[in-house]
């Protein structure tokens, strides 16, 4: 038994902190804010490129995946990447970042979709199996004020076409896991992000003559947030390994107890993050709100932290 | 990564498991958990049963009569033994955790010789006076004297909240022989018999209304200098070893108890019906259910990544703070649950009537406990503050 990432895992973690930090710096994510389209797709295709969407097979392990994973939500890189994660599993245009894929998540209670503008597939999980539908225009609604700016959505006018059963129930259970898995690494990358970022300010914001972060009310809750995040990641990993055939338990149990714990960490970080900065906290110009914001979207994607409760109740 | 076990570790797993079904059917029932002479034979039969079997002291040194498992062994042995209620470390909990492996890394062979077999065999019950009255959290400013005199050592003063005090053979006691020093620099760490005269136990009863812990007076009682473990005034960095012997597993035992609890705890839900309905028809408490379980298994999963840690570096690090954290707030919420659950039974320390209630409201009342001793809930997070994130020191 061992828990250690190998010189692989190290190198492709370094490798993606260190193209978020060259290609996807904040001031970069935050200029997709005032554009229609909030990907861009030259990037787009340069994280094809690092191979973050080729997992399974030749590509990545899961666990590589999920590290991978991690590093793009602490940097906030914008897009479905979950989602064209998944469709590049069945789709050489998607693999190749030529395609940006939306999943299609049930309506509850209105069916509203991420990305409708620039979305040109559409990938279903269901019981019968992984349907796809490529080279399709979504018809819908933009909102003009989405919660997450990043995160740009639309309510569906009629429902995107079927496309093609490109994979078997099999393919579909295992893709609900990986969709779980590399959504909660993300959960996990906003969390930590959020409590790094709040950790830095807590170092230099100065009052009653101290830092803040000398304040133990201050210095309790950034510890908070570091458990929050750190729990979260070791189910991730646990998880991960799991579903790469290498873990201790059921992949799908474990993957809704990791989405579970990290979208509960990212809520909780990106909500206490926004406290620490005080009014800075409730600006636009602060960064805060963004991981705040995004752990919002994230929650909902499958089953939010409630539903995955419940599911892992019934499991015993 | 890689979090199956090996085919030693199974093979290891198998010999114990072998060997536990072979000897639990022969164990007697625990004692009432107010018998402590009772409770104290039961622990040391269990032990000698262990060192008879190559278990004892399993973590040890082989060159100290320890088995020198790996920690993953360790991790093993202690998950089979609590999944089939084998008998707890209990009063062999400081000799075997705690004061052992501070004579193994500090003590003169002669000490060693004395004490560490006694130990393994379960012959020699130990207990811990570190805290003081007016030394908790702030452990070092501790001001029990041990003035010399001669070859002797010659104590006065008092220790609080001593486990199993008033049932043990010897004390690793922390003893200020240097008062004029800077706190951390004037103090001795002692082999402490306790039949010496002057040493005055007294049970101090828990909100358990159990003996478990004492105060421990101290009115002239002479000690050999032979009985210091480390020089004069080291006795600080000689508790700060042993600290790191810790490999990963201090919770195993429990948490495995806490899942079982859990699991429990759904079921009974299910079985509790009021106003028409089962407690389990409520979606709030199956949510709660869900995350306490869900938070378990990431728990299990941070308790190998400690492990793997240790096994790798020799040290936990912060990992065990950050463990400590969430354990014990997971378990006050499961306590504040179950006593939900079970309503108008919580009322009671023992079960009433056939649902087997008490434990949960005992195992609520040791929740209390947990984020106080052994470092409280606010000692670690300064310490995760401090030392993992970077923020300023505490005064
Ligand atoms: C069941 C049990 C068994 C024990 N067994 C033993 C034993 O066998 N041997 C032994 O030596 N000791 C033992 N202890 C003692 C234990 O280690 C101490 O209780 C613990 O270190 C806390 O010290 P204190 O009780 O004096 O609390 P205090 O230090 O007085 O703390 C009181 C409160 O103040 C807070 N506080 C203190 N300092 C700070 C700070 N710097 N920042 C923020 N908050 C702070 C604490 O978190 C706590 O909430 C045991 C305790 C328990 C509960």
């Amino acid at each position: 038994m061992d828990f250690d990432l190998d010189d692989d895992d190290l190198a492709i973690q370094a490798g993606i902190r260190s193209f978020c930090a060259g290609r996807f710096p904040i001031e970069v994510v935050r200029r997709g804010e005032l554009t229609d389209s909030v990907v861009d797709t030259d990037r787009w295709r340069e994280i094809a490129e690092m191979g973050v969407f080729a997992i399974g097979g030749d590509g990545l392990t899961r666990r590589q995946a999920a590290l991978a994973f991690e590093e793009l939500g602490r940097a906030l890189v914008p897009g479905p990447l979950v989602d064209t994660a998944l469709a590049a599993q069945v789709s050489a245009a998607a693999a190749a970042g030529d395609l940006i894929a939306v999943l299609l998540h049930e309506p509850d209670p209105v069916a509203v979709v991420e990305f409708p503008a620039q979305a040109r597939a559409v990938l279903r999980l269901a019981d019968d199996g992984v349907h796809l539908a490529e080279g399709v225009t979504l018809d819908a609604t933009s909102v003009e004020r989405p919660l997450d700016a990043l995160t740009p959505v639309g309510l569906l006018r009629t429902p995107p076409p079927a496309g093609d059963l490109v994979g078997g129930a099999d393919v579909a259970a295992r893709m609900t896991v990986d969709a779980l898995v590399l959504t909660a690494a993300q959960q996990v990358g906003l969390a930590a992000g959020a409590t790094e970022l709040a950790t830095a300010y807590a170092k230099e914001r100065q009052q009653f003559g101290r830092v803040i972060g000398a304040f133990q009310a201050v210095k309790h809750l950034l510890a908070d947030m570091l458990v929050k995040a750190e729990v979260a990641r070791v189910a991730v990993h646990a998880a991960a390994c799991a579903a790469d055939g290498a873990g201790d338990g059921d992949p799908l149990h474990l993957a809704r107890v990791a989405k579970m714990l990290a979208g509960d960490a990212a809520l909780f970080c990106g909500k206490t993050g926004i406290q620490v900065h005080g009014g800075m906290g409730f600006t636009w110009e602060v960064d805060a709100q963004r991981y705040w914001k995004r752990a919002c979207v994230l929650d909902t994607h499958l089953a939010n932290g409630d539903r995955l409760a419940e599911l892992v109740a019934a499991a015993g | 990564m890689d979090l199956r076990y090996t085919e030693a570790e199974e093979a290891f797993r198998a010999e114990l498991v072998a060997w536990l079904d072979d000897v639990l059917p022969h164990v007697p029932p625990e004692p009432r958990r107010d018998d402590w002479a009772g409770r104290r034979a039961w622990d040391t039969a269990w032990q000698r049963m262990l060192y008879d079997a190559g278990y004892a002291g399993i973590n040890w040194p082989r060159e100290y009569g320890g088995r020198g498992a790996t920690p993953t062994e360790h991790l093993i042995f202690l998950e089979e033994t609590e999944r089939r209620h084998a008998p707890y470390v209990g009063h062999n909990f400081v000799g075997l955790l705690h004061a052992g492996p501070t004579l193994i890394a500090e003590a003169t062979e002669e000490q060693k010789a004395f004490h560490l077999p006694a130990i393994l065999r379960g012959e020699h019950v130990w207990c811990q006076g570190f805290s003081e009255p007016g030394a908790g959290s702030d452990l070092a400013s501790l001001r029990t004297r041990a003035v010399r005199d001669g070859d002797e050592y010659v104590i006065n003063g008092s220790k609080i909240w001593t486990s199993f005090g008033h049932n043990a053979d010897y004390c690793e006691m922390l003893v200020r022989t240097d008062p004029d020093a800077p706190k951390h620099k004037g103090i001795s760490w002692l082999i402490l018999p306790m039949d010496l005269p002057g040493i005055d136990p007294r049970p101090l009863p828990t909100m358990e209304n159990s003996t478990e812990f004492c105060e421990v007076y101290f009115d002239d009682v002479r000690v050999p200098v032979a009985n210091r473990v480390g020089a004069e005034n080291d006795g600080w960095r000689v508790t700060m070893v042993t600290l790191s012997f810790e490999r990963g597993t201090a919770f195993v035992s429990e948490m495995l108890i806490a899942m079982e609890l859990t699991r429990e705890l759904a079921g009974l839900a299910k079985r509790i019906t009021s106003h028409g309905a089962t407690r389990w028809d409520d979606a709030g408490l199956r949510r709660d259910i869900g995350r306490l379980s869900g938070e378990l298994d990431a728990l299990w999963a941070l308790t190998k990544r400690n492990v793997s840690q240790a096994q790798r570096s020799g040290l936990v690090g912060t990992g065990g703070n950050v463990f400590k954290l969430a354990y014990t707030d997971l378990l006050h919420r499961l306590g504040d649950l179950a006593m939900h659950t079970i309503n108008r039974a919580s009322l009671s320390m023992d079960d009433l009537g056939e649902l087997g209630t008490g434990k949960f409201v005992l195992h609520r009342i040791h929740g209390l406990s947990l984020s106080i001793a052994a470092g409280t809930t606010q000692i670690n997070k300064n310490i995760v503050a401090e030392r993992i994130l970077g923020l300023p020191k505490d005064r």
